[in-house]
Formats: structure tokens, sequence, C-alpha cells
């Protein structure tokens, strides 16, 4: 099979004006006849979800949680990008793509990213007309800041609650539509099959978490927006409930997942303190501003911080990159860190901490001034730990973030699915092989509120109106197939829970497929994960009911996926054998020991199909092609 | 490095297996819980303690755990989210407990809060009364500029402030009268402040008070339960602001 993007012809700043001109419209009059079915509720589906029922369609909305209002995207802090240049600095359309595409170390479309910068500036429009309460200056015009180690100001943000406010924005759309009858929305529904009929994408099984029961829904077209898979982890600042079922169980009906080794690493997380964690916190990285970050120099020195004198601390970061020091992007401080802890070096009660002290910053500044900065971060860094920064360091530790892979999508964000589209954190489409800060938001709405709603019409005017009927030989196939999975689930009686295995699996994955990987490793993790999915199928202990509410059942059924999905994970980071973006391969590295990206070899997209239960998935590539940018080796030395 | 302390627990938790089904609470014995836990670590070392003895765990709704979805929420030892003031569930910490200490664990109750399963309860009654005016009417795309339409400094802040709320509930399970004010109030209260929600303002607040009387939220009589429990510290001041809205929408 021939991965074909679909990428407009033309001049890159003309491409999508010219592809939504090309593109099919749906008569007015015949939109209502179709219906959409949306699986997600976060920025990317409640956006969406809200946007083709304003245009007419018909939209079955589902969602995992018990509102729309919950989803993972309400919990992102930092802000969202647009190249407005209400700064007057410099910013353009160009220069947000090219920062884009140069941040994902030239690992994807330059198409699909220059529009996602053209319609960035949509976005802050739309979010403004429905009340989102962004910061403000004095004169009532919108606020920016700098994000993310960016050269302009171009970062919208309502507090550090950005996320929040902007799904609360869809949500409000979303409900907007709800009342109007246009949406009917699905709570507490998880997806568990996608249904295909002559190939083609036409319906969902999903269970109804309340009653347990499995219940069938048909559509002209599917759109999953179902987040990343971040949890595959265990230990991540991802919410507990995300997880990867639905796009694998798409994968599985034959939608291709691409890059799934791409996850980024955020290094400013609160550590952890005890194998009762169950998720990890983030702050701001914006902390590395005024923070220095050190180790004891000597291995294994247990002594509190303020014992450790000047001279028997090593900061490593300042030490090895002189020109950036502290401020190193996300991957080098996330891996140096790891690195440091490796060397036994780390501190805290499980000695998988560095120190970031603010010491040099309050003698310099005053404690008043860099609480004005940090007073928010410092609380919740109290609150959670009971450690006073100001009286000594915070320990920080990296912790998985975001998941820059995904189902592999066209640029009508179509997948290899016909009438399957993907959208948001769960396609791969735009952060390449790293993601700046303050995108993820951008592309979810971008996806939801401006691209799917041209793009879906290019599929839905080539495909018949009839109603889409449930029950037949597909739909009971599927709702079988996954009965029959949950009924294996409930006969596991044995000794280990299911948390337990997540947490084997996630440690696994952490050590040999997280900020560095090598090959011995890797191949050491392809015959681990069969071994711990054994185990699970054999030794698992799953408690109550299917015709329940089963928290315990739903979490089997995540973790089963996951002890798939991570081999699939392994075996792209095998095959990638360059170091890129925030991902390290340690046979891949300059003569100073940093990433060395490998592009006559590997500037394409790994796209990975499934070929059946315990066999190697099968890899394609798409390769890319710069014709607007010239890749660049990074350095910060 | 200091090592964190643990202490001994009784759990007394409400223990209920479906909206029909008798409901009691149950007592359960756990050891050594490290006070660096959050409240929702300490439920999940309790379930897994009840997974390997053979029981059901205790059903509970959570996600992010960072004290922003608004999923988690339970009444600890009579209070709505336990006894840390401006704290969800999730980022309460055990340290805020001593050995020895009895915890009653007990769901948001409200009639228009159906029960689910022990802890869990059907919040939706708080969608429906979004759903009855809480948003600006625009379709996506056609936006004006976002600098054509400049909101002081005061007034995106105080917007931003009512916006702040996390619809977990709490105000509900706090209020004698299982009254929803403070939520609508957060709601009415954002978009009353913003130029972008004046044409809707009367049957905004018109709708949605009716709604969340219809749905069985009892009334408001200034008890500010509702306040002392709320996860984001949100102002009752913003329930005077809902009364005048719904006045002036009565008599204009």
């Amino acid at each position: 099979m021939i991965l074909n993007a679909k990428i407009p012809s033309g001049p890159l700043a003309d491409k999508w004006d010219s592809h939504c001109f090309q593109s099919k419209l749906v008569n007015p009059a015949n939109k209502r006849k179709y219906n959409v079915i949306v699986v997600g509720s976060g920025l990317a589906g409640a956006s969406a979800a809200a946007t083709l029922a304003e245009l007419g369609y018909n939209v079955s909305c589902f969602t995992i949680q018990d509102s729309p209002r919950r989803a993972h995207s309400i919990a992102a802090q930092g802000g969202i990008n647009a190249a407005k240049n209400y700064q007057n600095d410099g910013d353009s359309i160009f220069r947000l793509f090219y920062d884009t595409i140069k941040g994902g170390d030239f690992r994807s479309r330059e198409a699909n990213v220059y529009r996602l910068a053209q319609v960035s500036n949509n976005i802050i429009d739309q979010c403004v007309a429905q009340g989102v309460p962004f910061a403000r200056e004095y004169g009532g015009q919108l606020a920016n800041r700098s994000f993310g180690g960016a050269q302009v100001s171009r970062t919208f943000y309502a507090r550090g609650q950005t996320g929040q406010q902007l799904l609360l924005g869809a949500y409000s759309s979303l409900s907007r539509q709800i009342k109007l009858g246009k949406v009917t929305m699905f709570t507490r529904r998880e997806m568990l099959d996608l249904v295909l009929e002559d190939g083609q994408a036409r319906g969902i099984i999903v269970r109804n978490l309340i009653t347990g029961e499995l219940e069938q829904y048909g559509g002209h077209a599917v759109v999953l927006a179902t987040g990343g898979y971040g949890n595959a982890f265990y230990l991540s600042t991802n919410a507990m409930a995300s997880n990867v079922t639905a796009a694998f169980r798409a994968y599985k009906r034959g939608a291709m997942m691409a890059n799934p080794c791409y996850v980024q690493i955020h290094p400013t997380c609160i550590p952890v303190h005890g194998d009762y964690q169950s998720k990890l916190t983030l702050m701001s990285e914006s902390l590395r501003n005024d923070g220095r970050v050190w180790v004891p120099k000597k291995k294994g020195d247990n002594r509190p911080p303020a014992d450790i004198l000047e001279n028997e601390r090593d900061y490593y970061l300042e030490q090895k990159y002189p020109s950036f020091g502290n401020l190193v992007p996300r991957d080098v401080a996330s891996r140096n860190a790891k690195e440091q802890c490796d060397l036994g070096k780390g501190v805290g009660e499980t000695n998988l901490a560095v120190y970031l002290d603010f010491d040099e910053a309050i003698a310099r500044d005053g404690q008043a001034t860099i609480m004005k900065k940090y007073g928010n971060l410092f609380q919740m860094y109290e609150k959670i730990t009971d450690k006073n920064p100001l009286t000594e360091p915070m320990m920080i530790y990296p912790a998985v973030h975001y998941t820059m892979g995904g189902l592999w999508v066209d640029y009508d964000l179509m997948s290899t699915i016909p009438g399957l589209f993907v959208l948001g954190e769960a396609n791969f489409s735009d952060h390449g092989a790293n993601r700046l800060g303050a995108s993820a938001l951008m592309q979810g709405l971008a996806d939801g509120y401006f691209i799917l709603p041209y793009t879906i019409g290019n599929y839905l005017a080539k495909t018949s109106h009839d109603q889409v009927q449930v029950g037949g030989d597909a739909f009971t196939e599927a709702q079988q197939q996954a009965d029959s999975k949950l009924n294996q689930l409930l006969a596991l009686k044995g000794k280990r829970t299911v948390d337990d295995f997540h947490k084997e699996l996630g440690a696994l994955l952490w050590d040999e497929c997280g900020m560095a990987r090598n090959k011995v490793g890797l191949q050491r993790a392809l015959t681990k994960i069969p071994e711990i999915r054994a185990e699970f199928w054999s030794n698992g202990l799953v408690t109550g009911q299917g015709a329940e509410f089963n928290q315990t059942l739903e979490r089997a059924g995540r973790v089963a996926d996951f002890l798939e999905f991570g081999e699939i994970m392994v075996h792209d980071a095998l095959a990638r054998e360059e170091s890129c973006g925030c991902h390290l391969r340690e046979e891949s590295q300059t003569a100073e020991n940093e990433a060395l990206r490998d592009d006559d070899k590997f500037s394409y997209v790994a796209a990975w199909q499934y070929q059946g239960q315990d066999t190697a998935p099968k890899l394609h590539k798409e390769e890319l092609s710069f014709e607007n940018v010239t890749p660049s080796q990074r350095s910060y030395k | 490095m200091q090592k964190s302390i643990t202490i001994h627990l009784i759990i007394k938790v409400w223990r209920q297996e479906n909206a029909t089904a008798k409901g009691a609470l149950a007592s359960y014995s756990l050891r050594d819980i490290s006070t660096d836990m959050s409240f929702l670590e300490m439920l999940d070392v309790l379930n897994e303690q009840l997974t390997h003895t053979g029981d059901e765990p205790v059903a509970f709704d959570h996600d992010c755990r960072e004290g922003i979805c608004g999923m988690c929420g339970a009444v600890v030892n009579g209070q709505a989210h336990g006894p840390e003031s401006g704290t969800t569930l999730c980022q309460l910490h055990m340290r805020h407990f001593k050995s020895g200490d009895t915890l009653v664990i007990e769901p948001f109750r409200a009639r228009a809060f159906p029960l689910v399963r022990d802890l869990v309860v059907d919040r939706s009654a708080l969608d429906g009364i979004i759903q009855e005016g809480g948003y600006v009417s625009v379709n996506s795309g056609g936006a004006p500029d976002a600098n054509a339409l400049p909101i002081a400094q005061k007034h995106a802040e105080a917007a931003m402030d009512a916006a702040a709320c996390i619809g977990c509930g709490a105000c509900v399970a706090a209020c004698p009268n299982a009254s929803a004010m403070l939520f609508v109030s957060g709601k009415v209260s954002q978009l009353a402040l913003l130029p972008q929600g004046d044409p809707e303002r009367k049957e905004r607040a018109l709708n949605m008070v009716r709604k969340a009387d219809a749905l069985g939220f009892g009334s408001c009589t200034n008890e500010r339960e509702c306040e002392a429990v709320c996860p984001k510290s949100i102002s009752i001041s913003n329930i005077a602001r809902l009364n005048r809205e719904f006045l002036r929408a009565m008599v204009s």
C-alpha cells in the first residue's frame, strides 16, 4: 500500500485556500441527512462536533467521562500560540510555521504545519467571540507572552488555566448544539470497536459504562478525537482515563499508526514519591528561567541540600551547555536529569529527582520578585510535597507529557480507513518528532473548528446519504468480538491486579523506550512485553461483573490494549536508527554526545499496519520533502 | 534524606451497588498510609487491598488528579472535598490526617445528583443548566479580529474569576438546599461581565435559573456553604450578580 497524503499542489501559502475551493461541498439541504459520529469531547472533539452541527450535519458525540467538560485538554496550563503579531515583534504565519517544523526536528509535513499556522489566528478570534476570558492589557487588548523559548510573544493565555477556558468555550458551543437538537450527547460511553462496511467506517461499538451494555451506533463518517497514549508509561501527566483503546481498535481494523515512538517528556514535573503514586504533576517550565539545576557531585550523597557545599554540587547543565545553561530545550534537560539519576546522583526519597534551586535568584532579585513570578507554582509544589521552594530547593524529574505519534492521516485528516477521520493528539500530523509549547491547544482547535468541517465534505459528498442501519453483520460481528474480549477479562481470577501489570509495562517502556533508547534495550523490551502480556492473560485479577458499573473492567481493557500497543512503540523506536526531536538513539550521537539526525535514511513518517495477533506490524514509509525550509541540526553548546 | 511518615486509618465509606440498591457505610482498616499520598491514592491503596481479598473495589470518579477536571469529589467527615479550603479531593494529601483517625467518606448527595455506585453520582443536571444558555450564540468562522473588541482588564479578570468553576458539584453537595446557584452564577457572571454576553443576558439568566429549579436543585438562602467548599474559591458575590441579572431580566 502506498501512503498518499494528498497534499495539494501549488505554492505553500496557497495550498489550503485552493484545496478548500476544490473540495466538494455537501448541499445545505442534504447536510441534515448525514450522521457523523464524533468520539471524544476534548478541544478537538467538542469543537468538531459543535461546528459540524452548526453546518447542519447530525452529530452524535461520545465521551468516556460523565460530562463533555472533563476531557484532559482542560489540564493544559501555559497557553495557545497564534501568529497574530499583535506585539509587532516580527511574528508571521511563516515564522510560526518555521518554528513549529524546526521544533519538530523536520519530521512533519510542510503543508500541514503551514495550514496550522494559517488558521491559528482564526482560533483566537473564535474563542474571544465565545467569551473566553483571555488575559488582557490595561488598554483592553489581548496580552501575550513568550513561551517555551520562542523568540516572539505569540502565546495567548487565561491565567494558568488556558486549556480549561478553551475547552469550556468549545463545550459551550457544543452545549448550544445539544439544546438545538443537532448534537446528541452520549456520556460515560467507551468506544470498543470501529465498524467497517465495504471497507468504510460506518459505526462504532461502545460500552455503556453505567449499565455495562454494549451499544451500536451508525454514521456516515466516524471522527476520532480520543487523545494521546502517554498512559502507556503508567506514570505520566495525563489524566487517569486517558487511553489508546479507541485508536488501537481502529488500528486493528486497518488504520495505520504513525510514529508511535514519538513521545514528549517534560523536564519539570514533581518527582515520584512512592510505588502508590498514580500520576505526575507538571509544573510550568518557566521555572527554569530562574532556577539552577544541580545534583551532588558524590554518588549516593543523602545529606540535606543545605549541607552540601557549593563546591560539592554539580550544576551539570551549566557545565555541559555553557551558552544555554539551565534553559536547554525540554528533551536535553530531561535526558540529562535521567542520566544523572542513572549515575546514582539522584536526590530525594526515591533518588529519582534533581534539584532546581532558586537561592541565587532570590539573592539577586529578592523574594518578592521571585514570588510574583512563580508564587502560584511554589504554592502548588508546597501543597503536593509539603516543602517550601523558598527555603529548600525544589525537586524535579521528567515525566511523559504528550504523544506526537498517533493514527496516520492525510491532508484531509482522514486515516487509511475511508470515512475514519482523526483529530487532535490522536493523530500524528503536525508536531513531527517534538511539539512546541502552547501548540497542542492550537492543533486540537484548528482540526475541530477549521479543518475537518471543510475536509469532511470531500468524503461525505461522495457517500450516499441513505441511513446507516445498525444490526447488520458487521455490527453484530464487532459487538460479539467486543463482548468476548470483555468476558475473557472478567474470567481473569489470578493473583495480580490490573494496575500492577500497568506499572510493570510502564516502567519497562520508561527504561527502554523513553527519552534515550538503544538497540539492545529495545530488543529486550520486545521480548519482555509479550511475557508481561502472557502473564496478564493468565494471572490477572479482574473483579465484578460485566453488566454493571465496573471501573476495574474498564481499566483492564485499556491496560490489555497498552500491553499490545507498547510493542508497536518499541518496533517503531527500533526501526528509527537515528536521534530526532526529543528522542536520543544512543547509537546516533555527535562527538559531543548530542542527538544526531539522519536525514538521508530517516526523513519519513513511519506508518505501521496491523498484521494480526502476535505478528509484527508492517512498516510503510511516507517520505517527507522540504521545499520551503532547509533541515538544519540543532546546537545548544 | 527524610523518609515520609505513615499512618493507620479507619475508613468508613458509602457502599451502594447501584441507584436502586440499599446503601450503607462499610468500615475498613488501612495501615501504613504514607502522609505524602493524595486522598485518591489512599483510595487506590484501599482498592488494591479489597481486590486482593476478593471484595469489590470502591467506585469513585476521578480523572486529571490535578484539581482542574472537576471529576472527583466526595464528602469527607461532613465536608465536600475534605478539610482543606480551596482544594479538590485529588489535591488533598494524607498529611492533613492523624494516625488513628476515622474517615467517613460519602458521595455528593442531592436530589438532582442520582447515585450511580458507591461514591459516584450523576451530575449531568449541571450540563443541562449550561445547555439553557451558558454560551454566546456564535457559530465557528466569521468572528471579527480578536483585538477589535477591547475589554477592560478588570472586567476580563473578574470574568476569569467567575469562569474558573470546574463543575464538580461540591457547592450543591454542601448546600442545605442542594442549590446550584453558585454554579449558575459563575457562568452568568462571566458572560454578564463581558460584552460578548450582552445580547443574550436576559434570556440566559432567566432560562438557566428556571432550568435549575426544574431539575430539582433548591433555592439559595445565603448559607454560604458553597463558597466555603468551592475548590476554586468562587465568591458568592457572583450569586448577588446573578440575582441582579435575574431581576433586571424580569422587569425589562
